[in-house]
């Protein structure tokens, strides 16, 4: 036994890690009789991945097994990590087609969660440009599911959370790119309305993302920097990269050498920061040329940036609240944000497309993220959010829960009835449980 | 060096595995050798897709020596490094106990890696190049109560490589010895050792494949280890065999 959690570091849970090397390892596992949960690199924010009696740790089947010059079709085991893919594939002119806010997790884990990007309005989620998955069931038969072979286990297991069974293998389509570049153009927004309006005025714009400033108050509420991005074509890169516009960046990784005690981040420290930063950001307001890696991952470039919010931990707020009550509910948490005075460093404004499936985040509408250190004080504020979420008939995003009641996720979640009944009907509900899956009833 | 062959004995060790790796990103060709070497159909294309290398299987089974020269002559090419991550840890109170067992921990640390090397040494000598790796154990510097057959195994082969290298020393060939201290592992799942003592099995990698450049002879991985073996080395006997390490 040992203590597991998730990137929050909270909540922390005794558990058994089992960490199978082999096909017959694995399946043993899968058919053991009790309840396990499979988990990847420890992405997800809280409790997703851990299940006290048995978590089965994935990443020593990370092997790429099969390239497709012709179509971009990587078929590889659900442990690799995004960055392989990248490291990989990059230099030969492919990228992943989406891609979350980092590149350390496991494909297993993007399937899971069916995770987003920046281009989801456009584009879709992660679960869009999967193939097939193999699935390993709790009778230890592998399953290979797609749009046309076991299609509702497929759709289920997109954004399923681990709970129809182990994510073994994965065929993931790869997006042709002539470079490692992104055209940036950043547009800075007063207001909420503001940063809405240049959304949706640019839902052509491949990628599109917003930080937002979440002490503000009053005219200014909402403030917020909107960044669009392209990929870029080596004939748009200076003359000094055109000939290797693969290359990759130079840059330095840090470490969190210490966990800093929790009174640095306060409401002041985090307004000094905010404002510098918006200030910045709207000084330099205009076209960049951005690389890759610092583009789709800022915060991976600090390994071990969890450990800012200290001892205790963080919980990521994100909800999605849908496009024809998005402004009315985003003005609700941004004021009950900022009366609590609870900001975080990086808030995250983001519109989503329309996404029809049995349990993925996404739906048409705006969604906002922000990180809170665990106090009794931020929880509170947390219940908060989540009533006003549920008021404006939004939801919240598993992969990021670690608190959430089970009251609140039944009330804003029609679908966990149906997902529920379908791993009953299936056996897949005695087989697949994680502390999250327990503490929602899903 | 590079497109030049590395052939890698025992494949499927996750140590094993890290230096494959690790000489393919360097442009190595590699030949993964193990038992039932069809279960490493996932990591042969894996490597061959991550690094653009060309990597084969062969079936290898250390303790059938009768078999050693023929599987030399079946491989695509002789490499120009060999390295044998075979091993076997056993358990202690089984190989104090039942002698079979014992043997096996004995044949498979030792006398098959020492064949096997003695083998492809002969081959490289007349070749007029190659290096020669053996992954031996810091168990093998001095027996230990808790560990003696696996220790004793470990000794024969590092008294074999530095035999071996002596012979070599004057020619072209060259042997290096590895003592990896602890590694995280399969081997040592599950074993409560202490964290800063442990490697990764790509520091292994990393540190094997530094010292087949610079042609080192032993190296520790971790340096602290060389430091520790020196003081158990000391250890006068009468002292020593009251110790419980």
């Amino acid at each position: 036994m040992s203590a597991l959690s998730g990137w929050g570091q909270y909540p922390r849970v005794q558990a058994h890690l089992a960490q199978p090397r082999s096909p017959e390892a694995l399946r043993a596992l899968a058919q053991s009789g009790g309840t396990a949960i499979a988990r990847g690199n420890g992405r997800a924010y809280g409790d997703s991945a851990i299940n006290s009696a048995c978590t089965i740790d994935l990443r020593a089947f990370n092997r790429m097994l099969q390239f497709c010059p012709d179509t971009g079709q990587l078929v590889a085991e659900a442990g690799v990590v995004l960055g392989d893919v990248i490291a990989t594939f990059l230099p030969r002119g492919w990228f992943p087609y989406v891609t979350p806010g980092t590149k350390f997790v496991t494909l297993g884990g993007a399937v899971a969660a069916d995770v987003h990007g920046k281009n989801h309005h456009k584009e879709g989620g992660f679960g869009t440009y999967v193939d097939w998955l193999d699935l390993l069931d709790h009778n230890g038969q592998v399953l290979r599911c797609s749009r046309s072979e076991n299609p509702q286990l497929f759709q289920h297991t997109l954004g399923g959370m681990g709970l129809t069974g182990i994510i073994w293998r994965v065929a993931l389509r790869l997006r042709p790119v002539s470079s490692g570049w992104i055209k940036q153009t950043r547009h800075v927004a007063g207001d909420i309305s503001h940063a809405m309006a240049l959304f949706e005025q640019a839902q052509d714009a491949t990628y599109s993302v917003a930080w937002i400033d979440c002490l503000q108050r009053g005219p200014a509420m909402g403030r917020a920097l909107v960044m669009l991005g392209e990929h870029a074509a080596p004939a748009e890169l200076p003359a000094h990269l055109r000939a290797t516009p693969f290359a990759p960046p130079k840059r330095r990784q840090f470490h969190m050498p210490i966990t800093p005690p929790s009174w640095l981040l306060n409401t002041a420290t985090v307004r000094a920061f905010n404002a510098l930063y918006y200030w910045q950001g709207a000084r330099g307001a205009g076209r960049a040329l951005v690389d890759w890696d610092s583009y789709f991952y800022p915060l991976d470039a600090i390994l071990g940036w969890n450990k800012i919010y200290g001892r205790r931990g963080f919980a990521q707020f994100q909800c999605v609240i849908p496009l024809a009550q998005a402004e009315a509910g985003l003005r609700a948490l941004l004021a009950a944000i900022a009366a609590a005075g609870a900001g975080s460093f990086l808030a995250v404004l983001k519109r989503l497309g329309a996404q029809d499936s049995p349990l993925s985040f996404p739906m048409a509408g705006y969604t906002l993220a922000l990180d809170f250190p665990v106090t009794a004080k931020t929880l509170a504020l947390m219940q908060q959010l989540d009533a006003i979420t549920c008021h404006h008939g939004g939801r919240i995003y598993l992969a990021k829960d670690s608190r959430m009641a089970r009251d609140m996720f039944h009330q804003t979640e029609p679908r966990a009835a149906p997902f529920a009944q379908y791993r009953q009907a299936t056996g897949a509900a005695g087989a697949w449980a994680s502390a999250q899956s327990e503490r929602l009833g899903l | 060096m590079s497109g030049s062959a590395v052939l890698i004995l025992g494949a499927g060790s996750d140590m094993a595995r890290a230096l494959a790796h690790k000489y393919a990103s360097a442009g190595h060709d590699i030949q993964l050798a193990a038992r039932q070497v069809q279960r490493l159909a996932p990591d042969q294309a894996d490597i061959a897709l991550r690094h653009g290398v060309a990597v084969s299987l062969h079936e290898f089974d250390v303790l059938d020596l009768g078999a050693h020269p023929g599987f030399v002559q079946g491989l695509p090419s002789l490499p120009d490094i060999a390295i044998c991550a075979v091993g076997l840890m056993g358990q202690q109170s089984e190989s104090q106990t039942d002698m079979q067992k014992a043997a096996l921990v004995m044949r498979s640390n030792f006398e098959g890696p020492a064949c096997i090397l003695g083998l492809l040494a002969n081959a490289f000598e007349q070749r007029g190049h190659g290096v020669l790796v053996g992954i031996a154990s810091v168990a093998g510097l001095r027996g230990r109560g808790s560990n003696y057959v696996y220790g004793a195994s470990k000794a024969g082969f590092v008294a074999f490589l530095s035999g071996l290298r002596n012979r070599l020393a004057r020619g072209p060939v060259h042997v290096l010895t590895v003592l990896p201290g602890f590694v995280n592992t399969k081997m040592t799942e599950g074993m409560a050792l202490p964290q800063r003592l442990v490697a990764q099995p790509s520091d292994v990698a990393k540190a094997v494949f530094a010292a087949t450049q610079k042609r080192r002879d032993v190296i520790y991985v971790k340096p602290v280890w060389r430091l520790i073996m020196a003081i158990i080395c000391a250890l006068p006997e009468r002292v020593f065999k009251k110790t419980s390490l």
